[in-house]
């Protein structure tokens, strides 16, 4: 406990970091990640392979390779300076849309062809059959695989301690320079992630209850 | 170029030509499943679209507008040329009515807000408008008193009902129905037959894929006898049912008039 007492500081600090960064990138994501998306199901050839290349090039590449990218490629390539914090959530979210893109794809392919069929045979333009037809009815397929993409990106977060981000996965770095014990330390930082986690599966879990239901 | 002098068709004369089909090809892969279909709907006209399973009449009739692409040839509605996918098209496929099979009632949306969504999405309908426009065309199918039902409370028959009232709310100038009554309990096909036949009776023009062959001889100007991509034949009704020219629609006839 006194490991924790003593450090309240680097803890709170560390995991609003944590916070900040895990919601700005879940937001950009989810933006970018539906864009991606509706690439992936666009009627235009030339669109479906942008979309798909996008996908295939940043899930097949490791998150920390593509936050080495930002973090030492990008400050050489003379565009204006970011900081790190900056450059590990650009990463995050361009990581984390391909999931997304996935995630909203898959869902909005679970609704029967016949809906598309009917909304365009009205005259439904493209994004008129995916707002008004599609995205509502996989609205509750496409929630909790999102949710799972989010607490992978929750703990994601912590890939950013390599490079000098400060926070939750930096906390212990910066413990043992105070002398602290590393395991308790690390322990303690494993128990606040456990919770966060858990709070995002609690919001899954009521998702998944209240739908089953209907 | 006057199209009515470069598509000739046997016997038929486009007197006021609707839809215009010119050498239409399509193929799924190596699979011809359309080969050089050639014909004209004229304005009023009811067709039936008849020939065995796997003949190319979904497909023929989804071409029309264009939920399905075709390979080469030429679609003409009201004298325009099928559009690519987009903005264009959406408008002409507003124009153009169409009933599945499998109904495709739009799941999430109650009865009333599947025959007000096009009135209001595409034509820009007040919503009071779209309203009443709606709840006229379920009372023309006999369905108005569903009207704030889910789909999935009402029987096929009311379903493929409210999908007509759905398609006939936009007022398209053609409809395309494609089999819309094998997906039916047999109770429940006579319901959306007399639902067709008074439309058929109001001058619509009407494209209909079926194996209804009571349906066909009454309410068809024009009967065409599709089998391996190709119309094999075209004739009035009475001449189609009583005469058939080709053996393959003598064979045809005979398996399904034996059921
Ligand atoms: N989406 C598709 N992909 C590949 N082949 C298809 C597809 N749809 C239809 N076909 C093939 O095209 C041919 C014509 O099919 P269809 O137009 O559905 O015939 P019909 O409606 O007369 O039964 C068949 O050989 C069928 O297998
Ligand atoms: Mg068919």
């Amino acid at each position: 406990m006194d490991v924790l007492l003593n450090n309240l500081d680097l803890f709170v600090l560390g995991f609003a970091n944590t916070v900040l960064m895990f919601a700005v990138s879940a937001v950009f994501s989810l933006l970018l990640g539906v864009v991606i998306g509706v690439l992936r199901i666009s009627p235009s050839s030339s669109m479906r392979a942008v979309g798909t290349t996008y996908v295939n090039l940043l899930r097949n590449t490791p998150l920390a390779l593509l936050m080495m990218f930002f973090a030492l490629g990008y400050p050489k390539l003379g565009l204006p300076a970011l900081d790190y914090t900056t450059l590990a959530i650009i990463a995050l979210v361009l990581y984390t849309a391909s999931y997304v893109a996935e995630v909203f794809r898959s869902g909005i392919n679970s609704i029967h062809v016949g809906q598309t069929e009917a909304a365009r045979a009205i005259g439904l333009t493209f994004d008129q059959v995916i707002t008004v037809v599609l995205v509502p009815q996989a609205f509750r397929n496409v929630v909790p695989p999102l949710i799972s993409v989010f607490i992978a990106l929750l703990k994601n977060t912590t890939v950013a301690s390599g490079f000098s981000v400060m926070q939750a996965g930096a906390i212990s770095a910066n413990m043992s320079e105070r002398g602290e014990n590393l395991l308790a330390t690390l322990l303690w930082v494993a128990f606040f992630f456990f919770l966060l986690v858990m709070g995002l599966a609690a919001v899954q879990r009521k998702f998944e209850r209240k739908w089953a239901q209907s | 170029m006057d199209l009515n002098n470069t598509v000739s068709i046997p016997s038929l004369t486009a007197t006021n030509p609707l839809v215009i089909l010119n050498k239409v090809n399509k193929f799924y892969g190596e699979n011809h499943v359309l080969r050089d279909v050639n014909t004209i709907v004229n304005r009023g006209e009811i067709v039936a679209l008849i020939g065995p399973s796997g003949a190319g009449k979904s497909t023929l009739c989804r071409a029309i507008n264009r939920l399905e692409t075709i390979s080469s040839g030429d679609i003409f509605i009201d004298g325009v040329a099928l559009p690519d996918e987009g903005r264009e098209l959406a408008t002409l496929r507003a124009d153009v009515g169409m009933v599945f099979q499998s109904f495709n009632l739009f799941a999430h949306k109650t009865v009333l807000e599947n025959v007000m969504l096009g009135p209001v999405m595409v034509r820009r309908t007040k919503k009071s408008d779209a309203r009443a426009l709606a709840l006229e065309h379920l009372d023309r199918v006999g369905v108005a008193d569903q009207a704030d039902k889910m789909p999935s409370q009402l029987s096929g028959g009311q379903q493929q009902r409210v999908a007509i009232a759905r398609a006939l709310a936009m007022g398209p100038k053609l409809m395309l129905f494609d089999e819309p009554t094998s997906a039916l309990d047999p109770e429940m096909v006579s319901e959306v037959l007399d639902v067709m036949l008074a439309l058929a009776k109001t001058g619509m023009t009407m494209v209909t894929v079926t194996h209804e062959m009571g349906f066909a001889r009454e309410a068809a100007d024009r009967i065409i006898f599709m089998a391996d991509g190709q119309i094999v034949e075209e004739a009035t009704p009475t001449e189609f049912f009583s005469a058939p020219k080709t053996t393959r629609a003598r064979d045809f006839l005979q398996k399904v008039l034996a059921r």
